[in-house]
């Protein structure tokens, strides 16, 4: 490790000598994520963009799982690389006809979409920047990274959906400090959040479903077409 | 034993972790590869037996002992071929993220007490979700073969894992409920003492979850009767019939330690992990059942405890691909849509309502003595834990929600 990388990145700063094997692996995910996710704009082939993607989103998992944020780490690869590529990929490989199959950017596509994305990137760097751990004196103390003591627990996280929050309890009915709201468990949102998706699925369910004839031949030809296709 | 490496032989922290990260790495490697050669000799073995066959005799002495190492070196001698039409990276790529996605679910599976990988918080959720990513291997396969049998073989394989992961997890979610924790040693400490304390014997609910449990796991893994990803009659070899050589051995290696994987999931979930039907440890007074009071001895007995179940739950998987036929896709997704999932959903309420009703068990055989799972994780003495559930006397909740809030802070 150059010690002008180690100053630029507070993560590198080695502990009492040797490896830092955390700001090693921070590093090296974070340029998986990096590398993989700017391999997904320049593939001009669907399903190596699918597989970059994949791999970018578990690198990121990764960082989750790397700061201590397991439960965030396992929902990642739950939802995002598990749900969302292996529909995609259904979505792709079986609705894909031959001119989307292979995707030519034209160039003038090329310098717009670099605009835009410089320019979020530009922000979110300002963003990052600017964060009290990234300057004075936090870096200095070995790292701008918080590091999980002992074993992290999902379990406040789980508490905290039924009206348990780790920062006060709902049936004490005491007010928080902040912004004088009684505080509330997550039960509501997430119920809300999870009717709407069942709505969504029922919704798609009807759309995709078979339309059976009307004058088919009784219960016996139902059944015998009416399963998965 | 790296506080041990550290203080007393006296090595740098980072090289100490670096040493075990790779000792687990290769334990964990060693296990899938020397399970495959041992589970594809059983198989060949168990197969013959319920065909009234021998099956190999000469390999290896008279047992066919080494019939799975030559099969490896014959594999290795192959060549390795690669359609024409194929896409090269994602070809080649395919077998290792099949392989990958296997070898990280076993970071998570404690095999005996605290001899686990790595101890997550959210095990069961990470194992399951690692192993869900195994499927991806064979989408890429399937699509990178341009082979019309490959594709047809990935796709029915994607349908059926994704469809099969949600009864699934319904099965899952029961044990994590009893539990109160979603940490699989935590679950297995649970379970510690005479086999009535397994999850599987604690209601009829958790009994006939199980078995949906084995079904969904036989289905996940693509094993017979769900094989339709590789049903040779109709499509050669399914997703992996352009694979030869190496490659086709890593797809193969995966399959064996996903059965595996999910066997042990089945054991520390439902059979109690590395807690043997008779606490013999515990009545010799060699342990008090936590993994930071045991010797030797009695960890090397809970591994073979886990490792024996394990394989029993393979050797079932084996009993029930060479008894049945191989299903049809709409009779899998009937199974899955139609069978599984309501029966899933049923016995999680059933076994809620259960927890609810019998809070300290049927017979209520409370000696006042707290399972090790129970001494560490503090939280689980509030509503719905042991200490307030068994008292008679109706408890205030309050100060219990705020001990909750306490010790979660």
């Amino acid at each position: 490790m150059s010690s002008s990388v180690a100053q630029l990145l507070p993560v590198l700063a080695a502990a009492e000598g040797g490896l830092n094997w955390h700001g090693f692996f921070f590093l090296l995910f974070a340029l998986l994520a990096c590398c993989l996710a700017v391999a997904v704009v320049l593939a001009d082939n669907v399903v190596r963009m699918a597989f970059y993607l994949v791999l970018s989103l578990g690198a990121t998992a990764g960082l989750f799982f790397l700061a201590g944020a397991e439960f965030v780490g396992a929902m990642q690869l739950m939802i995002y690389v598990g749900g969302t590529l292996v529909l995609l990929i259904f979505g792709v490989m079986l609705t894909a006809q031959e001119p989307f199959v292979s995707i030519k950017t034209p160039v003038r596509d090329k310098v717009l979409a670099g605009l835009v994305g410089g320019a979020l990137l530009a922000v979110l760097i300002q963003a990052a920047l600017s964060g009290p751990a990234w300057s004075g004196s936090a870096a200095e103390g070995g790292g701008g990274v918080a590091l999980a003591a002992g074993q992290p627990s999902a379990t406040p996280l789980g508490m905290a959906l039924v009206g348990i929050r780790v920062d006060g309890d709902v049936a004490s009915g005491e007010k928080s400090p902040e912004d004088g709201q009684v505080r509330s468990g997550y039960l509501l949102p997430f119920e809300i959040v999870s009717v709407h998706l069942l709505v969504v699925l029922v919704g798609a369910a009807y759309l995709a479903r078979s339309k059976r004839r009307k004058s088919s031949g009784g219960q016996g030809a139902d059944l015998s077409t009416g399963g998965m296709r | 034993m790296a506080e041990y490496l550290i203080q007393t032989v006296g090595l740098p922290g980072w090289l100490t972790w670096s040493l075990l990260a790779v000792l687990s790495a290769v334990l964990i490697l060693n296990l899938m590869a020397g399970g495959a050669l041992v589970f594809i000799w059983a198989e060949r073995k168990v197969s013959a037996r319920i065909q009234d066959r021998l099956g190999p005799t000469r390999t290896g002495g008279s047992f066919g002992w080494l019939q799975s190492l030559a099969d490896g070196i014959k594999l290795l001698a192959k060549e390795d071929l690669m359609p024409e039409g194929a896409d090269g990276m994602l070809f080649r790529v395919a077998p290792y993220v099949s392989f990958c996605a296997s070898f990280a679910a076993f970071i998570g599976l404690p095999f005996a007490f605290d001899m686990v990988g790595l101890r997550l918080n959210v095990g069961v959720f990470y194992v399951v979700a690692v192993l869900g990513l195994e499927v991806f291997g064979v989408i890429l396969a399937g699509y990178a073969s341009a082979s019309k049998w490959s594709l047809f073989g990935a796709m029915r394989e994607a349908a059926q894992v994704v469809s099969y992961e949600v009864p699934l997890g319904m099965c899952i979610v029961v044990p994590v409920m009893l539990a109160g924790t979603m940490d699989l040693v935590t679950i297995a400490e649970k379970q510690a003492g005479w086999f009535t304390n397994w999850y599987l014997f604690h209601d009829p609910f958790t009994f006939v979850v199980f078995w949906v449990y084995v079904t969904c796991a036989v289905a996940s893994v693509n094993r017979a009767p769900f094989d339709l990803a590789e049903a040779e009659s109709e499509l050669v070899a399914g997703f992996h019939t352009e694979y030869s050589g190496l490659r086709w051995s890593f797809f193969f290696m995966a399959e064996y330690s996903s059965m595996f994987l999910v066997s042990g999931l089945a054991a520390v979930l439902f059979l109690g992990g590395w807690n043997g039907p008779v606490p013999i440890a515990t009545l010799l007074g060699l342990s008090d059942g936590t993994g930071e009071s045991t010797g030797a001895i009695v960890r090397l007995l809970g591994l073979a405890n886990l490792l024996g179940k394990a394989t029993l739950g393979v050797l079932i998987m084996m009993w029930i691909r060479w008894t049945l036929p191989r299903l049809r896709i709409d009779q899998v997704m009937t199974t899955c849509l139609k069978y599984c999932t309501p029966i899933a959903a049923v016995m999680f309420a059933g076994a809620m309502t259960w927890l609810w009703v019998f809070p300290g068990g049927v017979l209520n055989l409370d000696d006042g003595s707290r399972r090790p799972g129970e001494i560490r994780e503090g939280w689980l003495e509030g509503p719905g834990g042991r200490s307030t559930a068994v008292s008679d006397a109706p408890v205030d909740d309050a100060p219990a929600l705020a001990e909750i809030a306490e010790v979660s802070k």
